[in-house]
């Protein structure tokens, strides 16, 4: 899982990016070019309603996008023709409400995609599972089901069941909003920690702290737009636009 | 007292002992078990098929790109639709004669005709009963199971119906459990089950109290073992729900 962090090949590029929702004419997305680097940490952040999670969610094309494209290691995922699915292997995604199966163990959690895509015995699938679980620290919680863990250990498990599949890059879907305040941390720990390993991450969230400790570049948007991208230091300390500003004075 | 217990006892072989009467309800009760689990069987695989498709037509209709596949699916989606609207809007005796004297008129297997047309009639409850519960499976199962790289097929078959499944158990005993009982109009098509079997010692005996009041003791009894059946069940599966 050591990546070279100074490589600079693209893995997404996303060109004109559209999404326009039926009836209202809204335009949720409009018009984004973007680029995300192998090693890079991607903070997108913007008000409700900016279009961030749309944009996250067309990544992996749990949102279809109406127009532009979306070149996923030098493949086109918006062509038709492409098998999504088996490019869904290689994007890990982890969501706000964590989205964990109830109905299987944390283990199962884990090893049902390995195992049924992925081909792997399930011995070897568990052996990754465990040695995941270990590293979240939550090996001791892998015959118990979802519903039996609290609201921080089922985003942890909903992390590393994304990571048994070897995913190049990991999509997350503001995976704090859901946490009461006390177990944010461990999440963003894990995170951290996934991070400093060189996961390519991209990752909305209002988490501004973890932005500017983590992020190796932050993307603001507003109205479907990116209006401002830029290292942490310069977001943070050198906003340029004034939606950004005031965007800023609200949440800091 | 003891003429009433000697009249009872005279009134129960009469009905139950003599000529071995008691057949006619055994051989009725193993015909209504017969027609009742094959018409189950036939009922729950027509009723998963067409929740499938009614579900699967109304959650990605809207974002499926044009072509022979979504023109497909939405005819297969009206031939559902009208499937379960006919059904429900008929009285099952009324379909029960249709099938045995014009569709399968040509048939004389009425056990096969009768079991036919309640798995027919059933397929449209149980098809409304998982396409309940299938809608009831948050939507961030489906997307998490595909970010995972599932397709569409691989995601309803581990994670959402073994999800919905255990939400219409209780559902599907109901069913269950209402099949089993109206199974007993099957006289009309001349088939010796249970409420039949009572009916002919009624008649060959002309003492109606003994007769219909045991068949209506073993519906009753395996109303209540069935039940407790899918209690049991129920609970196991729900040990991921503490």
């Amino acid at each position: 899982m050591t990546i070279n962090r100074s490589s600079s090949d693209v893995i997404i590029k996303v060109t004109g990016l559209q999404k326009h929702f039926k009836g209202g004419g809204i335009k949720a997305l409009d018009g984004i070019d973007a680029e995300i680097r192998r090693g890079e940490v991607v903070v997108i952040i913007g008000p409700s309603g900016s279009g961030k999670s749309t944009f996250l969610r067309c990544l992996n094309l749990l949102e279809l996008p109406t127009g532009g494209t979306i070149e996923f290691e030098g493949v086109d995922i918006t062509d038709p023709k492409t098998d999504i699915n088996r490019h869904r292997q290689k994007m890990g995604m982890v969501f706000q409400h964590f989205n964990l199966f109830p109905h299987m163990t944390v283990l199962r959690n884990m090893t049902i995609a390995p195992m049924t895509l992925l081909k792997k015995s399930k011995a070897e699938a568990e052996e990754k599972a465990m040695a995941l679980l270990k590293r979240v620290g939550l090996e001791d919680r892998h015959g118990a089901y979802p519903s039996q863990l609290s609201g921080g250990q089922k985003q942890r498990i909903a992390i590393v069941r994304a990571l048994c599949m070897d995913p190049e890059v990991m999509l997350f879907d503001e995976p704090t909003s859901a946490l009461d305040p006390e177990m944010v941390g461990e999440v963003l720990d894990v995170m951290k920690q996934l991070a400093h390993d060189g996961m390519t991450m991209a990752v909305v969230t209002h988490e501004m702290g973890f932005a500017r400790e983590v992020g190796s570049r932050v993307i603001f948007m507003d109205n479907g737009q990116i209006i401002e991208e830029n290292t942490p230091d310069m977001i943070f300390s050198n906003p340029q636009s004034e939606r950004l500003k005031n965007f800023l004075a609200k949440v800091l | 007292m003891a003429d009433w217990i000697s009249s009872i006892q005279s009134k129960f072989i009469l009905n139950f002992i003599e000529d071995d009467r008691w057949r006619y309800l055994l051989d009725g009760l193993v015909v209504t078990l017969e027609l009742t689990f094959g018409a189950l069987v036939i009922g729950i695989a027509i009723g998963i098929i067409v929740s499938i498709i009614r579900t699967t037509h109304d959650k990605t209709i809207e974002t499926m790109r044009p072509g022979p596949g979504r023109f497909f699916l939405i005819l297969l989606n009206a031939v559902c639709k009208i499937y379960v609207t006919v059904i429900r809007g008929i009285p099952v005796v009324v379909q029960l004669l249709i099938a045995y004297f014009i569709i399968f008129a040509s048939s004389t297997n009425s056990l096969l005709v009768g079991t036919l047309a309640f798995g027919i009639n059933s397929g449209a409850y149980v098809a409304e009963i998982f396409r309940g519960g299938i809608m009831s499976i948050d939507a961030g199962q489906m997307e998490a199971g595909r970010s995972l790289g599932f397709n569409y097929v691989q995601t309803m078959r581990y994670i959402i119906i073994p999800q919905a499944f255990k939400v219409v158990l209780p559902t599907l005993l109901n069913e269950f459990i209402a099949l089993m009982k109206e199974t007993a109009v099957v006289g009309y098509i001349a088939l010796k089950d249970l409420t039949k079997g009572a009916d002919i010692i009624r008649g060959r005996t002309f003492s109606p109290f003994m007769p219909l009041f045991a068949a209506a003791l073993i519906y009753l009894v395996l109303v209540m073992f069935f039940s407790w059946l899918v209690g049991k069940l129920e609970r196991r599966l729900r040990t991921s729900d503490h």
